[in-house]
Formats: structure tokens, sequence, C-alpha cells
């Protein structure tokens, strides 16, 4: 096959210096007619199969699990004097829930606007607990890895803040609420508080296992090098530890949407966590099943996308 | 004035505090290097010697005594004297070109960007690894990585070349590749080099003097040999040589009849 890019001399001018000078030109590839693309696109199939074939393999047996569960449940809850409500039962009696998410939302340009209290649908009280968990976790993701390298850095540090942390990293989040509130009198700093301080543990431990565990031999390059703490700082501590703070940072994530429905108790009004403790109070019990749904899917993709972000940046790194 | 050589470890001592009170590992080290001498360092595994050359890197403090270069007096790590780890210790995180420059940027600061880089490459070629200059660490074998390895330290232009058993960890084909690669490039550069090695046979093959050190604890220098076989030297031309036999036959009578194996009376 020839090559798509041929090399061609200019009639004029080309030889100056009696050096010849040399252009390429791009002629189109002579394999790209539609009857060989077409044949190619029909090659790829069988790939394509096994991949799907790959794909369902993996989701079936999520798929025949979720089946029998939903079966074992509606079995068992679909008695006389069943307390807890068969997924039938959550299906007509939450109807509205389910299938109306968005109600509440208004689309404006490129952004969103969500009604001020009043009836909101679940991706609305979704969207406002996301909102105070992305202010919650930016601050524990911050703050978290500062003191992290600070105590893998410093032996002092460490000595004086571990024990500390640890102990403190075991309160659950609903202990920090009274203090929380306290502390800051208002609802809604104090609910931003709690998320930060239950997700600040998993990130500082991490990361300060992180560098409290570069190798030996990469800070004597940097040593042999003189690098300064800066360069150190970028060229090798930060790539190093990177794999364990993402670690911290996925722990974190998990932990500070745990902690959202401990957080919306005290700021009521909006927020999947305020729906849960609503639908409670309300005896709406089928309500506060459907939001778990929603609260576990959610966490999952965070989980997930922290994961990947980390994947990504380790291999950009 | 007494004459100070290029390289000179005065009075050489370690000390270490354990719990059960102060230990040994060296002591009363004295040594000598010209600039343009390749010295290599044999002894016993936990005889000191990677402990004496990272006291020369300057990683490690000598409790007693004091190290001259070029009339300078060592006490921090410096690129001057470039290391070449066992392990390689390239940054996975890197790319190889990207792991040469950052010692190049850091000794070159202030050249152009374009100097530098042509730096980075001129030494990628002269380990053989241009062609995976875009390549990181991880997608290498032992013997490509400690290539690079060696290129980072001699980009650095160091007035001392330090290895830590540069090739200790490869196998025995590649090693002869490595060796013979140092030996094109020490011709070329000639450097002046304290290498660290366990292998008879590699010290009589690369090195002007074969400083042989006795066993732990309290270890110094026991013996010290030139080796004055002409170079280029070819591994398989010398290997039937008197002087070449010779040399190997006064390291071995040393490290196995008057010095043996610390581990060997033990069992």
């Amino acid at each position: 096959m020839s090559s798509p890019v041929r090399l061609v001399t200019p009639s004029s001018g080309a030889s100056e210096n009696g050096v010849a000078r040399t252009e390429a030109e791009i002629i189109p590839y002579p394999g790209a007619s539609p009857a060989v693309a077409d044949a190619r696109k029909r090659l790829d199939v069988a790939p394509l199969l096994d991949k799907l074939r790959g794909i369902v393999l993996t989701i079936l047996p999520t798929l025949l699990m979720l089946v029998a569960l939903l079966m074992v449940w509606e079995i068992a809850c679909s008695g006389e004097g069943a307390t807890l409500p068969s997924p039938s039962k959550v299906w007509t009696g939450s109807h509205d829930v389910i299938m109306h998410p968005l109600k509440g939302i208004e689309l404006d340009g490129f952004g969103f606007k969500i009604q001020d209290g009043g009836d909101v649908g679940i991706a609305g009280h979704i969207l406002t607990s996301l909102g105070r968990v992305g202010i919650g976790f930016s601050l524990s993701a911050t703050f978290g890895i500062a003191l992290g390298i600070l105590i893998g850095q410093s032996k002092f540090a460490y000595r004086a803040l571990d024990p500390l942390f640890q102990i403190l990293r075991t309160v659950p989040p609903l202990a920090w609420l009274p203090i929380s509130l306290a502390i800051f009198q208002q609802a809604q700093p104090s609910a931003i508080f709690l998320i930060f301080i239950t997700a600040i543990w998993p990130v500082i431990l991490n990361t300060a296992a992180g560098v409290q565990n570069i190798p030996a031999t990469y800070r004597n390059v940097g040593r042999v090098l003189s690098l300064n703490p800066f360069e150190y700082f970028t060229k090798i501590m930060l790539p190093a530890t990177v794999p364990h703070m993402f670690t911290g940072l996925r722990i974190g994530v998990g932990m500070s949407w745990l902690a959202i429905v401990a957080a919306e108790m005290v700021q009521g009004g909006t927020g999947i966590g305020f729906f849960i403790w609503d639908s409670y109070n309300s005896s709406l019990l089928t309500d506060t099943i459907v939001a778990l749904v929603w609260i576990g899917l959610i966490g999952f993709a965070l989980d997930r996308i922290v994961g990947w972000i980390g994947r990504r940046i380790a291999r950009a790194a | 004035m007494k004459h100070r050589s290029y390289l000179a470890l005065e009075g050489i001592g370690v000390t270490f505090p354990t719990p059960k009170g102060p230990f040994t590992a060296l002591r009363d080290i004295d040594l000598s290097i010209e600039k343009g001498e390749f010295v290599a360092l044999i002894g016993h595994s936990g005889c000191g010697k990677s402990t004496l050359l990272n006291i020369i890197a300057g990683l490690t403090r000598p409790s007693r005594g004091v190290i001259f270069l070029d009339g300078d007096v060592i006490d921090q790590p410096g690129p001057d004297r470039a290391v070449i780890f066992q392990d390689h210790s390239l940054l996975p995180w890197l790319t190889v070109e990207e792991n040469v420059r950052l010692a190049v940027d850091k000794v070159m600061a202030g050249k152009p960007r374009a100097e530098r880089r042509d730096w980075v490459m001129h030494n990628l070629d002269l380990v053989q690894m241009a062609h995976a200059a875009a390549k990181r660490p991880g997608e290498l074998s032992g013997g490509m990585k400690q290539r690079v390895g060696i290129a980072r330290a001699i980009a650095m232009s160091p007035r001392v070349l330090l290895m830590d058993e540069p090739f200790g960890a490869l196998d025995a084909l590649t090693r002869a590749s490595l060796q013979d690669a140092v030996m094109a490039i020490q011709a070329k550069l000639n450097n002046t080099v304290v290498m660290i090695t366990h292998d008879v046979d590699e010290a009589v093959l690369l090195a002007d003097r074969v400083v042989m050190m006795t066993n732990g604890p309290a270890a110094t220098i026991g013996e010290d040999l030139s080796v004055t076989l002409t170079r280029p030297r070819n591994r398989i031309a010398m290997a039937d040589t008197p002087d070449y036999n010779h040399a190997r036959q006064e390291i071995l009578q040393f490290l196995h009849q008057r010095y043996s194996n610390p581990a060997d009376k033990a069992a």
C-alpha cells in the first residue's frame, strides 16, 4: 500500500545553496473508499459482539439478584400485618415521587432554579444536598490534604496530632450536631461543618500515610538533585502521594454523603436528608424507601466519579 | 603544604547509637582518589560500603573525619556528586526524557530551553536510550531503566560519579552489556568514579583501583589494588591474560581467605 504522505520536490526555487528542499503534501488514503470502509465495519462486528457479551455477563447476575430480592421482599411484605410496604405498594404509594423527580426545577438559560420550599421533586432535594456536600467536601479535601501533608512530613506534628485525629475520627456525624449548632448558631454553616468534619479524617490519614510511604530512594533523588522544597513538593511528593490521597478522598466523599441526613436534620426546608426526615414525620414510609434508593445510587456515583478522577490524575501526573 | 587528592576522605568513621551502646560501622577510612580515576569498592555484605558511598554523596553524615572534593569540604548532598542507585530510582510518573530533564533543569538552570533539551537527548543517546525518550520507566526492562539512571547521572556533569551496586539487580548478560556501556562512556568522558560492587570480575574489568574493605563491625580499608590492565579493555581478550588473573586472584584471596564472609563463619 502506498503511503498517505508523499514527498514532492517543488520545481522552482528549491535548490537554493545547493540544498534540495522537500515539502510534504497530503494525498488521500487509497483505502478510504466507502466500500472498503463498509468491509471494515463488518469486520469490527465480531469484537463488538464479544464486548456486548462481556457486559451482559457482568450485569446479568446483578439483575437476577435484584429481581430475586424484589420478589422476596414483595412476598414477605404482602401479608395483612406487614409493617414494611412491599415494592408494589411503594410503586403505587409514591408514584408521584418516583415519576416526577424534576418537579419544582426551572431551567433558565444555562442553569437551573429550585423553587423555594413547598412542593419540590426528589431531584431538587438531591441537587440541594449535592450542593451542600460539594461545599463541605471541598473544605475537607483542602484542609485534609494540607493537614495530611503536615503530619506526614513532620514527626513532631504527627506525634502531636495523630492521637487526636484517631479519636475524633470515630465520632459519628450525629454526635457533632449539637456542637456544630453551638459553634455556628445558624443552620446552613452547621450543616456544612457537619459534612466537613465527617469527611476530613480519611483524607488526612490517607494523605499522611502516602507522604510517609514515599520510598527513601525518591527522597534521595530529591536530595542529590538539591531540589528546593517547592520543587520537591511538586515533582516528587505530590505525584508519589496522589494514589493515597485519592483513596482518602474516595472514602471521604462517601462519608460526606453519609453525613447529609444528619446535616439536613438541622437545616429544614430542602435536601434529601430533610426529605427523609419529613416523610418519616408524615408517615410516608414509601417515600422514605424511594429516597433511600436515590441516596444509594448517588453515593455510588460519587464514589465512582472520585475514583475515576484519581485514576486520570495518577496516569497524567 | 601537603598535596591533597581530587577526592580525599580523611579519617572517616561512623558510629550509630544503639540501645546496647554505640555501634561502630566504619573507622579510620583514608582514601585518596585522583581526578579521572575509576575506583571500585568491594567487600562482603554489611561491611559498610554503601554507608561510605552515602557519606561521599552527602546523604549520610560521618561521625568523624572530613571529605574534600577539589578542595571543598562536603557536608550535604548535591548534583556535583551524582548517584546511580542500585534500584535505578527513576520517578515512575515521569517519562524517560522528563526524568533526565529533572536533573538537567537543575544543573543547567538559566540555560536556554533548547540547549537543555538537546543535552538531555545527547545523554540519552550516550546510553542508547534516545529511542525510549517518551516512554515511562514501567514500560522498560531492568537494564534499560538502569541505562536511563546512568544517563540522568552523567547528564549532571558531576565532579564525582557514585555508583551503588549499579548492576546488582540485573541478570548476567544484561549486566555485561551495561558494563560495556559504562566502559565506552568512561572512555569518552573520563569521569571520576566510585563504584560499589560485589562482583570481582566487574571490579577488575571496570576499575583502575580496587579498594577492598574488611568485615564489619568497625570495617575499614584492608587492601588497595591497582589494576594496570590497558584500556580499552575487552572482557574476552582480557580473561586469558596474566595481569587479569593476578588481579582477580588477589581480590579473591582477600575476600575468601583473609576476610571470608562473616555469614559463613556463623553457619
